[in-house]
């Protein structure tokens, strides 16, 4: 999970995306250009209004009233029109790359093997693909122009209102620090109640999902109120965060409201003893007041500023955990020309960073034939016909097709080779068409009918829109039988040599099994199979039967055979032989 | 491109369409409802920002007096209206801190007891509204929904209700200051209303877009990364990163629309606001000139644009929380708007707890479709009755009747002679206990898990149980025995050995009435053995029905009922059944064949 990385390394991870600004550079200078430019123009138009005040009004020269007047629309306009510019072109900059980064990420997570996403779950990606992202975003985007921005008007507008009175210029310099050493502080307080905050929602959302997900559960017992009694003790605890983060920001916000004021009152009462004694003139103030407001703004949001900073930072490790994961599954150089489909497994062992799951384990399925792997719950029959199309590796031994190994085929190669059905068919919220051709997106409509046919899954057509029909999560939802013949139909419809098929528990009512049985028998007929089989119905659609036991292959032979001399055998198979007491 | 989702009916978790749908009847109901009994706090609120704004507006107005009367009357006036500022000042930090602190806690209580009403309605809801609502939407109600108005009640609550009163106390301030140079700087006003109406019409259509965009984009993540083994034994990836990458650009460009009409507004209000201080100095020259106002009245002229601008600024941000916020509440108050339809009974009655079971007259079904067709049959206490049938005969809704997940359209279900109506929940589901091939395991330890079927249930109770199903030698296996963490939705035990916890579970409970639907058929042969075994401790003096597709599981029955299209058309000792050779002699052939 995510390493607590320490801020150089996070600063760093930020740094690493820069590349991701190099095509947007032209527009990104030019904005940078207008955001200063904009600067420039907020703080002239105080100015103009001095030079009104002690100028056309002390002097009653209505003459140089309107070309001052003038002036200020003009620059009023223009920092509108800056403003207008830095905010558009920085809006193509960030979506940029922001979609950039996103298109890349979800390209390397495809290629990330099957070890990395049994161990990630999809909703920490998601939250790494969405909300990391407009992270990173929002800080391109606006805090690090923001912060530059800020630093510049700060600097810019002291050294103005030194320059201008330089005793007020000082009162107000000296007010400033009071203000960022809370600001920094409060900001790091505040965040930490935030994050909490954030940590216990998602507590309590773990909860809601629970209970949305156990409904059935929860009502047959009738515990409603259990689960209730939980989740109010989480929601008050929320609340109880809640409340502390309400409290904090209450003192944080008055207090930068306090001092500004302050300031105001005593640079109003110093400063108009120095106009009544003649060493300020009355513009001078005007001004003098306006610009100091000026000041609290980016002062108030350097500590939101540098928050998101950190927050941007901590996002692009998290991204960056990701991106910098190697594929550890990458093809070889050598393609299939016209394969047989002559699989063996050799030696082949597999184990999990904990375990050994597999070792030893010899089986040659010859060209055509099918053999049945038969073994316990957690005998390892899935992760073995996982090595075939390489969803996982070997760690010891290798697994041969027409006598390569297949890590030295191309993935495109080996995986148009082998096609595979999983015990529970995967289907997507999309058209029939589309969650049956997959990878296969140029099938002809022929293709496509054949397969549904070989599958005994013709009822598409009868779904009320076709094989345009929705199906999956967010659109119509099928049987269990109707879901695997669509999975057997996809997997034969790239007529593949190797058909790997996992055999699903879940119980069919008869005539469905029948149906399901049948295709199976249809698929099989032409292709080299293997099968991993719960039930002796599905046992006998095999040519010979591989019984997989503490990690290996402990026997091979006809289910006849091995129901005569293989006790361990009838027992994981032989149903009707409940002969109690 | 677009037609590789295919079609589907509509999704009823439309948006509303406009600002105008947003606050509708239901939802300024639910919302009143919620405020009602913080009336009290909400006066003092509305007395405290009056206050403060007060306090906040007087203080420009204070700077003119100080440079038209305090400069000219030297340092005892200034002293005095200086005074005037810093207690101006302090009234508006303190108001504003109390503001902040009060409102902050109203808008937790309140939406502690939103979650609260939310969770507890969902909960009483029936099985059947959950069927058609699913729990993703569950979960989206109660989470993102929820914190859509909490952050409305934090920071949006806070930034109108300033906003609003600075607005109009700025323009009530530029008028008394003086009457014409007011009405000359309120001028741009009808033109930023309209401005501000041309907003939000916009940020609304790109607020929609934004949010269809990024559904679909998350539906296609998600899909394809908790389907990553099918898209890459397929070599899907290509065609997923095509439509990742469609999808991807029309998210992105909704972002860039809604940018763009916040990189139009927000200049625009800067332009008229700079407009208007360019006018008002002129103007306002022109009449200091004339000597008709003073320059202090300029001034504070200027500080008031100031204030009276940079709120319009914050309008734009908090547009989208408040839109959301509003498409929130419409959805809650939909959902607590649903009742449930089966609800408890006014004056409860009391049980025998022996277990018989009768349908009288009992008839089912859905708007369209009838799933039970008039049913008289008793099922008398203690006995073990296996139904079977093809998918859709209605087994599964016998199942649900009895255990009253639904009620039925005509006649009564009995158990003991009391009609189900008539019991309270403690007292029924104390009684009836469902055990589906959905053995839902909570996060906690496998002890907690078994205690679901009793809380509080001492741990050699809970031993005991498991002991009694065939599952204390696994769990003892297990690193951490009863204590060891089941993981996420149980996912660190197999299908098998979740079904065992769930049998357990119902056992604890102890139950006159269980019910077993398909549940044994996710296990291997092996363990469906042991279950097997187990079932006839489980099942001893009480009454059961058991649901199954394979007939082993049957094979323990007292008694078979064949249903066929909502009807029972065999009925009988199993033995009776198949040397009568009618529908369930077949179908115990075909299992018989099945086997090796």
């Amino acid at each position: 999970m995510p390493p607590d990385n320490s801020r150089s390394s996070s600063s760093r991870s930020l740094w690493r995306l820069r590349h991701y600004l190099r095509p947007h550079l032209a527009s990104l200078v030019f904005t940078w250009l207008a955001a200063v430019a904009g600067i420039a123009a907020t703080i002239v138009i105080p100015l103009v209004s001095k030079e009104i005040i002690d100028g056309p009004i002390a002097r009653s020269d209505l003459g140089a009233l309107v070309p001052l007047g003038l002036l200020a629309l003009g620059l009023g306009v223009a920092e509108a029109l800056l403003t207008f510019i830095r905010r558009w072109g920085q809006t193509g900059v960030v979506i940029g790359v922001e979609t950039a980064i996103r298109d890349d990420l979800y390209r390397h997570l495809q290629r990330l093997p099957m070890s990395f996403h049994d161990e990630w779950q999809s909703g920490q990606l998601l939250s790494r693909a969405t909300t990391d992202l407009s992270t990173i975003r929002r800080f391109f985007g606006f805090g690090l122009l923001f912060l530059v921005m800020n630093v510049l008007q700060l600097t810019t507008v002291t050294g103005l209102l030194l320059h201008m009175y330089w005793p007020l210029g000082l009162l107000v310099a000296a007010s400033a620090v009071p203000i960022t050493i809370v600001t920094l502080r409060f900001e790091r307080r505040f965040m930490k109640a935030a994050r909490q905050v954030q940590d216990e929602q998602g507590d309590l959302a773990t909860i809601v999902e629970e209970s949305a997900l156990g409904i059935r559960t929860i009502k047959a017992f009738g515990r409603g109120g259990h689960v209730f009694d939980r989740f109010d003790g989480k929601a008050g605890e929320v609340y109880r965060t809640s409340m502390k983060k309400v409290r904090l920001a209450s003192r944080f916000f008055t207090f930068l409201e306090v001092i500004p004021n302050a300031t105001l009152a005593l640079v109003l009462l110093l400063g108009a003893l120095a106009v009544g004694g003649g060493s300020l003139s009355l513009g001078t103030l005007v001004a003098f007041t306006t610009l100091m407001l000026q000041l609290v703004w980016p002062i108030a949001s350097l500590g939101y500023i540098i928050a998101m900073g950190q927050e941007a930072m901590t996002s692009a490790d998290r991204v960056l955990e990701v991106m910098d994961t190697p594929p550890a599954i990458v093809g070889g150089e050598l393609v299939l020309d016209r394969p047989r489909g002559h699989l063996r497994f050799e030696g082949v062992g597999f184990e999990f960073p904990s375990r050994q799951v597999l070792s030893d384990v010899w089986l040659d399925v010859r060209p055509g034939e099918t053999v049945a792997v038969v073994g316990a719950t957690g005998s390892g029959k899935t992760t073995l016909t996982a090595l075939v199309p390489r969803l996982a590796d070997v760690s010891a031994g290798r697994v041969t097709i027409d006598g390569l190994d297949v890590r030295d085929l191309t993935l495109e190669s080996l995986r148009q080779t082998v096609a595979t059905a999983f015990e529970e068919p995967t289907l997507f919220s999309m058209s029939v068409r589309e969650n049956i051709t997959l990878g296969h997106h140029e099938a002809t409509e022929a293709q496509v009918e054949t397969a549904l046919e070989i599958a005994q899954a013709t009822f598409a057509y009868d779904l009320p829109w076709g094989l345009d029909t929705r199906i999956g999560e967010q659109g119509m939802s099928l049987s269990g039988g109707q879901r695997q013949r669509l999975a057997l139909a996809r997997a034969i419809l790239g007529q593949p040599r190797i058909l790997v098929l996992d055999d699903t528990l879940s119980a069919l009512d008869v005539e469905t099994e029948a149906l399901v049985e049948e295709a199976l028998r249809r698929v099989l007929a032409d292709v080299t199979g293997i099968v991993v089989a719960h039930r002796a119905s599905t046992v006998l659609l095999a040519d010979r039967v591989a019984l997989l036991a503490g990690g290996t292959v402990t026997h091979v032979g006809t289910h006849h055979e091995l129901l005569a001399g293989v006790p361990e055998y009838r027992e994981l198979l032989a149903a009707e032989e409940v002969s109690v007491d | 491109m677009t037609d590789w989702r295919g079609v589907a009916a509509e999704q009823k978790d439309d948006l509303p369409t406009s600002v105008t749908d947003l606050l509708r009847t239901r939802s300024r109901d639910l919302l009143t409802d919620l405020l009602t009994p913080h009336r009290r706090n909400i006066v003092a609120l509305v007395a405290i920002i009056v206050a403060s704004s007060a306090a906040g507006l007087s203080i420009p107005y204070l700077v003119k007096v100080g440079i038209d009367y305090g400069i000219p009357h030297g340092t005892g006036t200034l002293l005095v209206i200086v005074g005037a500022v810093l207690v101006a000042a302090l009234i508006q930090a303190y108001t504003r801190r109390a503001f902040l602190a009060l409102s902050g806690r109203v808008g937790q209580d309140i939406l502690l007891e939103l979650r609260r009403r939310v969770f507890r309605h969902f909960q009483r809801l029936s099985l059947a509204f959950h069927e058609k609502y699913t729990s993703g939407r569950v979960i989206s109600r109660l989470t993102s929904d929820v914190e859509a108005i909490g952050e409305l009640l934090e920071s949006g609550f806070d930034g109108l209700v300033t906003a609003v009163l600075t607005l109009v106390g700025t323009a009530f301030m530029l008028l008394v200051l003086d009457v014409h140079l007011g009405l000359a700087a309120l001028v741009p006003i009808p033109f930023l209303l309209l401005f501000t109406r041309w907003f939000r019409r916009q940020s609304s259509i790109a607020y929609r877009r934004t949010r269809e965009t990024v559904a679909l984009l998350i539906v296609h993540f998600v899909e394809s990364m908790t389907g990553i083994r099918a898209a890459q034994t397929f070599r899907r990836e290509p065609r997923n990163q095509e439509i990742f990458e469609t999808l991807n650009g029309d998210y992105g460009g909704a972002n860039m629309r809604t940018m763009h009409v916040i990189s139009i507004f927000m200049p625009g209000v800067k332009l008229i606001g700079n407009v208007t201080v360019a006018a008002v100095l002129l103007y306002g020259g022109w009449l200091a000139i004339q000597h008709e106002v003073t320059v202090g009245v300029l001034a504070a002229f200027l500080l008031y644009l100031r204030q009276f601008y940079e709120p319009m600024q914050e309008i734009s941000q908090f547009y989208n929380t408040l839109q959301s916020a509003g498409a929130a509440l419409e959805k809650l108050s939909g959902v607590l708007e649903e009742r449930p339809e089966v609800a408890e009974p006014d004056e409860p009655q009391a049980v025998a707890g022996r277990g018989q079971v009768r349908f009288d007259g009992v008839e089912f079904g859905y708007t369209d479709l009838q799933v039970i067709e008039r049913l008289d049959l008793t099922i008398s206490a203690g006995q073990t009755v296996a139904v079977v049938g093809a998918t859709g005969a209605g087994k599964t809704t016998l199942a649900k009747l009895i255990s009253r997940f639904y009620d039925p359209v005509v006649g009564r279900v009995l158990l003991d002679g009391v009609d189900l109506r008539d019991l309270d929940e403690p007292t029924l589901r104390g009684a009836v206990v469902m055990v589906t091939q959905e053995n839902f395991l909570f996060s906690g330890t496998i002890a907690d898990n078994i205690r679901i079927g009793r809380p509080g249930a001492p741990l050699t109770d809970v031993m005991a149980a498991a002991a009694a199903v065939g599952a204390h030698d696994f769990i003892m296996s297990l690193p951490g025995g009863y204590d060891a963490e089941v993981g996420k939705r149980g996912g660190r035990m197999s299908a098998g050995q979740r079904q065992l916890v769930a049998f357990a579970r119902a056992f604890l409970a102890d139950p006159a009435v269980l019910i077993l639907d398909e549940a044994t058929s996710s296990l291997d042969v092996p363990s469906e053995r042991l279950v097997q075994r187990a079932l006839r401790t489980v099942l001893a003096g009480r009454t059961a029905m058991i649901i199954a597709h394979r007939l082993s599981t049957v094979e323990i029955a007292d008694r078979v009922l064949v249903v066929e299209g909502g009807r029972i058309v065999e009925d009988g000792p199993p033995h009776d059944l198949i040397s009568e050779g009618g529908r369930y002699a077949g179908l115990h052939d075909a299992w018989q064949a099945s086997l090796a």
